[in-house]
């Protein structure tokens, strides 16, 4: 069931690609890549230390020190790109609004950086007591707490998490409790913050890491690179918006999810075929409709493979002049909060014109034969676009936006 | 005082075996992975289990595993191939 329609009035971030909004699209249009050592504790200790870090973050610079004690980095994160995002909208909740406005957001790992300090205090340091705020710090639902507590956000707020599809079911929920009038305003997106060493080496063990870049759909791909970040939007009803004069950068047009049922790792193509399919329908859009794809493209050999097929599958005769990117290349894998920050690359392309492209593209693989936009950004007219994220355990998330 | 190196052939079997849910003595000297049906998961797995038993590292990428100097052919080819790490890595 649609609804009531549902716009994007405002938008913010902080990636490895730029602490803005603004920022990060200079740098998907420029195609810079975020990724190189990593610099954490211990990182002489890791196989593959390589990440895309938000660089020059001092969190000193952003907040007092009675608010660091109860942010972790993911909070800290999520709260710079709410703030932003609601600057951006011009909202103010208070009054009835307040009420009816809520605040969901992704993230798979949560305060994890605060429970390996404190792991690591406990059991390698040997000490036997923790700060009083770790438990209010490491939860995954604190920075949708934070959030809703700076902007006063009293309707509903929660967290979701669902590994690497976290930000995209999040935005989903949110497009659902607005169109079914559960709510007219929602802070949405994802956070997330696993560059830590304990993060870090869990990642290594599935072996499912690259040490020298991320390249997806090329031939030579190598594996994954995490990144870190947060993007929050503000999703509005489209009448509420529209009756304020609010400037609306694109309409949530339709959204889908599925479940593979199959593996806990290994992606399933008919899985992600059922997504793409359910978001075009769900929007009204044909697959000639859509100019960009932007793909989940983790750069491993099975996602891309398996991705690349579903597309075909999906878009069938339109699959050729359909432009389809990673914009992992740049940024890394924000796991939770890929679907997000991805968006911002949706937007790229139907509000300036211009797609961003997958960067560190070498060979054609012949089992990934789309249009990657390999290695530069394209100028191209685009009214509507994808954003996939297929998770692990095949939790499948897929959203559709169309130009304003 | 370190613990006796535990037999190469006898603990690639032993840890392909626990993956295949068979016998060790079940595994032939020219048994592949894709005869005893252990798939990319149980390999990772029994990559982990070989590097704990030998304290070794194994290179290893489960997205270019022909490329990964690891030769997962058949059970004689990882028998040398960690015979050749823990004499580069312990010797």
């Amino acid at each position: 069931m649609r609804g009531r329609r549902v716009a994007i009035t405002g938008a913010g971030t902080i990636n490895p690609l730029g602490a803005d909004v603004p920022a990060t699209l200079a740098a998907m249009r420029e195609g810079r890549v975020a990724i190189g050592p990593l610099d954490i504790r211990d990182a002489d200790r890791l196989l593959a230390p390589i990440g895309a870090q938000v660089a020059e973050y001092d969190e000193t610079a952003r907040f007092d020190r009675q608010q660091i004690a109860l942010y972790d980095r993911f909070t800290q994160f999520a709260l710079i790109a709410g703030g932003q995002a609601v600057a951006q909208s011009g909202l103010t909740f208070d009054g009835a609004l307040a009420e009816r406005a809520g605040v969901v957001i992704g993230t798979s790992g949560g305060g994890l950086g605060t429970q390996d300090d404190n792991y690591r205090a406990v059991y390698e340091e040997g000490k036997n007591r923790v700060h009083p705020f770790v438990v209010p710090r490491l939860m995954n639902s604190a920075a949708a707490s934070h959030l809703g507590m700076v902007h006063n956000l009293r309707g509903p707020g929660f967290t979701v998490s669902s590994a690497c599809a976290s930000s995209n079911h999040a935005m989903g929920q949110a497009l659902a409790m607005i169109r079914s009038g559960m709510a007219d305003v929602m802070l949405t997106g994802g956070s997330e913050a696993m560059l830590c060493f304990g993060g870090f080496k869990a990642w290594e063990g599935l072996r499912v890491m690259s040490r020298d870049g991320c390249r997806p759909f090329c031939a030579t791909r190598s594996g994954m690179v995490q990144g870190e970040g947060a993007a929050v939007f503000v999703f509005e009803e489209w009448e509420h918006a529209r009756a304020r004069g609010a400037e609306i950068l694109a309409e949530v047009a339709g959204y889908s999810m599925t479940s593979d049922a199959g593996d806990i790792v290994m992606p399933s193509q008919q899985g992600a075929e059922r997504a793409m399919a359910g978001a075009l329908a769900d929007a009204g859009l044909a697959p000639g409709d859509v100019g960009y794809v932007n793909a989940h493209g983790t750069a491993t050999a099975a996602n891309d493979r398996i991705e690349s097929a579903a597309i075909a599958a999906v878009f069938g005769p339109a699959t050729g002049g359909l432009a389809v990117s990673s914009t992992k290349s740049m940024h890394g894998h924000l796991i939770g909060g890929a679907g997000a920050v991805e968006l911002l690359a949706c937007l790229s392309a139907l509000r300036d014109g211009v797609i961003p492209p997958t960067m560190g593209w070498r060979t054609r693989d012949p089992d990934c034969p789309l249009d990657v936009v390999p290695n530069a950004a394209r100028e191209a007219r685009v009214a509507a676009t994808l954003s996939n994220a297929f998770a692990f355990g095949g939790l499948n998330a897929v959203l559709a936006l169309r130009a304003a | 005082m370190t613990a006796p190196m535990p037999d190469v052939r006898h603990e690639v079997k032993r840890i392909l075996a626990e993956q295949a849910l068979i016998e060790p003595t079940d595994v032939s000297d020219d048994a592949t992975l894709e005869s005893l049906g252990v798939d990319s998961m149980g390999l990772v797995e029994a990559i982990f289990g070989l590097e704990e038993a030998f304290d070794i590292r194994i290179p290893f990428n489960a997205n270019a595993p022909g490329e990964s100097g690891f030769d997962i052919s058949s059970v004689d080819s990882m028998v040398a191939t960690v015979e050749r790490l823990i004499a580069e890595q312990k010797g």
